[in-house]
């Protein structure tokens, strides 16, 4: 059952500056809308609760990719297509740009920004994983200055996160760190395009001599907000690839996960799902297909 | 109300509407452009799909306001991509000589899919194929004779 | 079985014009319902059901909607009588004081602004006395269920329709069963499955006191319509007029939902006094229209060492939902089909159909036989397996052939082959090398292949004495610039109906395919050529097509006024010159019955189809034990199905049923949640992308049959029946594990792959 349009009021200040004017002025009134690919579909199901809207699709100040020697930093308003059409992207950060790759259909990926998928919030969604394991940070403006926030932090549950209403993602840090790093990712979907998760991960390693010397393991649909399976690296840091690693990894993404039952899958599968996933990585440790 | 101008198939227009109004009810119920068809309304069928500034969107997502000095093709203005006067644009060609309309609801999108998909891909492997027009859900063909509509149009296409 | 080779070539049949409505549809101007609009226009929003049964116990009108502007219809506003007909008269317009289903209709709302609707709907408040409500076929037959629908002529509590089915010597079942070697039980179960057309239903109606009711939309058959309308306004036929608009997909979801939409949008037009249409949102006509009915099939069988079927018992039962719309003959399918391609010295089908508090279950590709095919598909695997045969063998075991009797005592005269249909099949998939290959390779990978495969057969049109009932009448008449419109009520749906028919009537009055035109189905001016359903249109509309062709042909002939040799432009003047000195010239054939062709619908006895298309149907799965995901990676369909008529649009309904079948195996599930579909969005039903299909390979056979226009038979509805038996066939190749269940979920997989302990069978 669809939105009356009529009811709903959108502005588009002309720059990031003005944009950030408005938020301040009304803090927490107006809802930042980007490429519209989450709330104009709430907005077809009669069930987008905000009645004023800012757009920043327009804005280009948001729309960057920069490297600098140790980091590369993504504008907020990065599309999907963006990341996947990006050189040092692919060959540096292939977890995001797989992430983007799974990211709706095409159509989608033209419109929908890296950072309306963080603020979004919602436990399924396609890039945090690949974030959480690159230990991303965040950059928040707001006219009241900026903070810059790991984004490990930035979930504080159920699609609430630690923004302020008058504040706007900005952009994303990556750091330019993970050469030699082994990385794995994989989605387990609905079917295999245009699907919503039941489970990924996104993880990456670094093995010396047989040990697992560093780990990151994002998950998406796990817990109530994207999340970093910290106790499932704690159980494989410093350890050899054995069965016995493996299965106490197992154990950890059990202990550490909290999926739930939907319409979409069960708890249950989700769980166990998660720990098969999380040993196929281990596994791809073990002997480097690349 | 929001006032907009933006320019349909070459055509410019300049309209007053709810800066909310998806893009979508704007061509069909203010331009009388119902080539562009609505299957889900939630950016999951495709069939509303549309070039905006000649990126593939799905128009049911997009607000009028975010469409101000855009450029938009739709599956009218199709044929004149080929060419000033042309009847019919080669993946228009292809798609009737090989059966890839049946129903053909999904099929304007389906058009517009594959030109975005020729335009990166000229030459596309089925795999690229099959990604590009994953967003274009079709009930009636099974989607085999798409594939054989866009290979055939970018054979058509490749041999210009 | 040598391939068909026509005595003359043949210009048109066989061929592949182009489609004759294609241009329209690639260009963007083929109009669908939704993009038609009429001066003065308003739009119309139904108010449903919360519950899924109860009493209404009042309606409120809830504040700040400006309901002065709107035009309001409840039940009382109904002329004629408060039905939806069907089969049976149980099915209300619109509910008056009670509900039975959640998202049954309960009022109408009209207003100018489209948008504004909605939030007016929203604010319409219904409240209810709830009453127990049943969700499956088990909870509606369970003795002490609550008595959903009751019927006088009702078999039993909760039973829309019973049938029986019986062949061979009844008496010695028993002792069939006491002396067989192997008795093999089993039992299965499918869901049910949107039909998921992209274009949602949709109908633009009119009421003009003195000209009557005038509907447009999607559909399939107008006449149903016409039937439907006559109930509810207390009219006469002449005075229900509907027309087909190009419909988006239908798949059997626009053959009786229609009805509904149809009688709502007109009551509107006639209490608003204006025209009024309305068109679902997909939330709204995936949760309020109908879908395919689920079932449980159980077998008992008994079997030689040997491998012969000895006997048999089937019990078919499908959920109707809450009302019997055309459940019973969707049971009658399902239970004609249950005994599959296979010869039974003794057997016995029961079917029943129960009463559920679901949204009536309706049409859609298969009609029934699907679902029993499915059952009957995974039982002669079971069989094979429980007596150590291959399913190769199990089955050329007990393959019908020529000479042999159905279960309903029909005897098989087609010459059709389905041994050698089995070997092509086998060959051209290379079967028996890739059964070798898989079960070698299987052990070491964390993917488990398996290939399987699926024998069957699918009756053309209506079954038994349907066709007789139907009476089926065609016309071709002359147009004004002296060329012929085929005048009939079949409707183009995508499936290529407009392009066969003009092909049938091209090559009969041997006239080039362009010259012959079809009339958009208007029952004001085309004849009842019966619903566009059943696979009928090919088969039957085709022959009538070609009679109605012929007779054309021999009145211009016989006329003097065309030689005997001519060209197109030759039939344009003596079509003329005929027109001129005689007035319209139009040619009319009934449909007449075969000679041969009895049925007995009180004991299912007889020739139950005209024609069976006869089919092997060959599936290919990679099963990953990571995420208990079953693909198909491959997918082959062979069949037997006469003549083909289009060799394109034939492959491109085969491939579109196949994938139809894919996802109603592995993909689209309904989530109930009391009798609502939970999951009432395209993100949440889950059809197959172009990413998600595997290769489909289809091959045919072709053995003219005489029932049908230059020998063809029914296509459409085969696709649908074989893929979900031989893709859970090949997954049980590939795991070991019997999945007796569609549709078959990653999470199904689990709970049978990661937690044996928990589900001992």
């Amino acid at each position: 059952m669809r939105s009356n349009a009529a009811n709903y009021d959108l502005i588009a200040p002309p720059s990031l500056e003005a944009v950030l004017a408005v938020l301040a002025s009304e803090p927490g009134s107006y809802t930042v809308l980007a490429g519209g690919t989450e709330i104009m579909v709430a907005l077809g199901a009669g069930r987008l609760s905000a009645r004023r809207l800012i757009s920043i699709q327009h804005l280009r100040e948001l729309r960057f990719l920069s490297a600098s020697d140790d980091t590369l930093i993504l504008g907020a308003g990065t599309t999907f297509t963006d990341i996947r059409r990006d050189a040092i992207l692919a060959s540096e950060f292939p977890l995001l740009v797989q992430a983007a790759s799974w990211t709706g259909s095409i159509a989608n990926q033209n419109r929908g920004t890296l950072g309306g998928n963080i603020v979004n919030g919602s436990p399924a969604a396609d890039s945090p994983p690949a974030l959480l394991a690159y230990e991303a940070e965040l950059t928040l403006l707001s006219s009241r200055g900026t903070r810059v926030v790991p984004y490990t932090d930035f979930h504080l549950g159920y699609k609430r996160t630690i923004l302020a209403p008058d504040e706007l993602l900005y952009s994303i840090a990556l750091k330019r760190s993970y050469q030699g790093y082994k990385t794995y990712s994989r989605k387990v979907g609905t079917r295999k395009a245009q699907a919503i998760s039941k489970v990924a991960i996104a993880a990456l390693a670094r093995v010396e001599e047989g040990r697992i010397t560093d780990v990151r393991i994002g998950a998406a649909s796990l817990q109530d907000r994207p999340a970093r399976m910290t106790a499932t690296e704690q159980a494989v840091l410093g350890q050899a690839i054995t069965a016995d690693t493996m299965q106490r990894a197992r154990e950890a993404v059990l202990a550490e996960s909290h999926p739930i039952d939907d319409i979409r899958s069960t708890a249950r599968y989700r769980g166990q799902v998660a720990a098969n996933l999380v040993e196929e990585f281990l596994r791809s440790l073990q002997t480097d297909p690349r | 109300m929001s006032t907009i101008t933006l320019t349909v198939n070459g055509e410019p227009h300049r309209l007053e509407v709810p800066p909310m109004k998806r893009l979508l009810d704007v061509l069909r119920e203010d331009l009388q452009l119902t080539g562009t068809k609505e299957g889900c309304g939630e950016g999951e069928c495709g069939s509303c799909s549309v070039l905006l500034n000649g990126d593939l969107v799905n128009s049911c997502l997009v607000p009028v306001l975010q469409t101000e000095g855009a450029t938009i093709t739709t599956i009218e203005g199709v044929a004149d991509l080929a060419g000033p006067g042309e009847r019919l644009h080669p993946i228009q060609q292809c798609f009737l000589e090989h059966g890839g309309a049946q129903c053909g609801i999904c099929t304007p999108g389906m058009i517009l899919a594959t030109h975005h998909l020729l335009e990166k891909y000229p030459q596309p492997d089925l795999s690229q194929i099959q990604e590009g027009l994953a967003g274009n859900l079709c009930r009636c063909t099974g989607y085999t004779r798409i594939f054989a509509a866009v290979q055939a149009a970018a054979r058509m296409e490749g041999s210009k | 079985m040598p391939e068909f080779s026509p005595s003359e070539p043949l210009q048109t049949v066989g061929r592949s014009p182009l489609r004759k409505e294609g241009l329209a549809k690639v260009v963007g101007q083929a109009k669908y319902v939704d993009d038609l609009s009429l001066p003065g226009m308003w739009y119309g929003a139904t108010v449903r059901s919360s519950v899924a049964r109860g009493r209404i116990r009042s309606i409120e009108f809830g504040p700040d909607i400006p309901w002065h502007e709107f035009t309001i219809v409840t039940a009382a506003d109904i002329p004629g009588e408060n039905v939806i007909v069907h089969l049976a008269k149980d099915h209300p317009c619109l509910a008056a004081t009670h509900v039975n289903h959640p998202d049954e209709p309960i009022l109408l709302l009209a207003h100018p602004d489209r948008a504004i609707l909605p939030a007016a709907v929203a604010a319409v408040r219904v409240q209810y006395e709830e009453l127990p409500a049943v969700f499956t076929i088990d909870e509606s037959e369970a003795p002490d269920a609550p008595a959903i629908w009751q019927d006088p002529a009702a078999p039993a509590k909760n039973t829309f329709k019973q049938y029986l089915m019986q062949c061979g010597d009844e008496a010695s079942l028993d002792e069939i069963f006491a002396s067989a070697d192997f008795i093999v039980e089993g039992e299965y179960r499918t869901g049910a499955q949107e039909q998921l057309y992209i274009e949602n239903n949709g109908i633009i109606a009119e009421f003009d006191r003195e000209a009557g009711v005038k509907v447009q939309g999607a559909m399939q058959c107008p006449y149903y319509v016409v039937h439907a309308l006559q109930l509810v306004f207390n009219l006469p036929a002449e005075k229900c007029r509907v027309i087909q608009t190009e419909t988006g997909g239908a798949f059997g979801g626009k053959e009786d939902f229609p009805s509904v939409i149809a009688s709502h949008a007109a009551l509107l037009a006639m209490k608003a006094g204006r025209p009024v249409k309305i068109c679902y949102d997909r939330a709204e006509d995936l949760a309020g229209t109908t879908k395919r009915h689920p079932s449980r099939s159980r077998h008992r069988t008994a079997v030689s060492r040997d491998g012969r079927l000895l006997g048999g018992t089937i019990e078919v039962a499908l959920d109707g939902g809450a009302y019997l719309t055309l459940t019973s003959t969707v049971l009658s399918r399902a239970t004609i089909h249950a005994p599959g391609p296979y010869h039974w010295p003794a057997l016995r089908v029961v079917g029943k159909a129960m009463a559920t508090n679901l949204p009536p279950h309706g049409a859609f590709r298969g009609f029934g036989a699907p679902q029993s095919i499915f059952g009957t598909e995974r039982h002669m695997n079971k069989i094979a397996r429980t007596i150590g045969l291959t399913p190769e063998e199990l089955r050329r075991r007990n393959l019908l052939r020529v000479g042999d009797r159905t279960a309903t005592g029909q005897l098989i005269t087609d010459t059709v082959d389905m041994q050698q249909l089995l070997t092509r099949a086998l060959q051209e998939t290379n079967y028996h090398a890739k059964r070798e290959e898989f079960a070698r390779t299987n052990p070491g990978s964390t993917i488990k292949r398996g290939i399987g495969f699926a024998t069957f057969f699918h009756g053309s049109g209506f079954t038994g004495s349907g066709e007789r009932r139907l009476d089926s009448l065609v016309e071709i008449e002359i147009t004004p610039e002296g060329q012929p419109c085929i005048l009939v009520s079949s409707t183009e749906f995508g499936q290529g109906t407009n392009t066969i028919l003009c092909q049938v009537a091209a090559e009969a009055l041997q006239l080039p395919y362009a010259f012959v035109q079809i009339a958009q189905p208007d029952t004001a001016r085309v004849p009842n050529s019966g619903p566009t359903v059943a696979s009928r249109t090919a088969m039957i509309v085709g022959k009538l097509v070609e009679r109605a062709a012929y007779s054309l042909r021999d009145t211009l002939l016989h006329s003097g006024l065309l030689p005997g040799d001519y060209t197109e432009q030759d039939f344009r003047t003596a079509a003329l010159a005929y027109v001129a000195q005689h007035g319209p010239l139009k040619s009319s054939v009934r449909y007449q019955s075969p000679g041969d062709i009895f049925w007995d619908d009180q004991n299912y006895r007889g020739e139950a189809y005209p024609a069976y298309a006869w089919a092997v149907y060959v599936a290919e799965v990679a099963v990953d034990t990571t995420t208990y995901s079953a693909t198909c990676t491959h997918f082959y369909a062979l069949q037997e199905v006469g003549r083909v008529l289009h060799p394109v649009l034939a492959k491109g309904q085969i491939e579109g049923g196949v994938a139809q079948g894919i996802g109603y195996a592995l993909y689209e599930k309904c989530v109930w949640q009391r009798g609502h579909m939970a999951n009432n969005q395209m993100t949440n039903y889950i059809m197959p992308t172009s990413a998600d299909l595997p290769p489909i390979e289809v091959a045919f056979e072709e053995v003219p049959s005489i029932h049908g226009p230059f020998g063809a038979k029914g296509i459409g509805e085969l696709p649908m029946d074989g893929p979900a038996p031989a893709i859970l066939n090949a997954i049980e190749e590939a795991t070991g594990i019997e999945c007796d269940e569609i549709p078959l979920l990653p999470e199904d997989l689990f709970a049978r792959m990661a937690m044996p302990q928990e589900n001992a069978r």
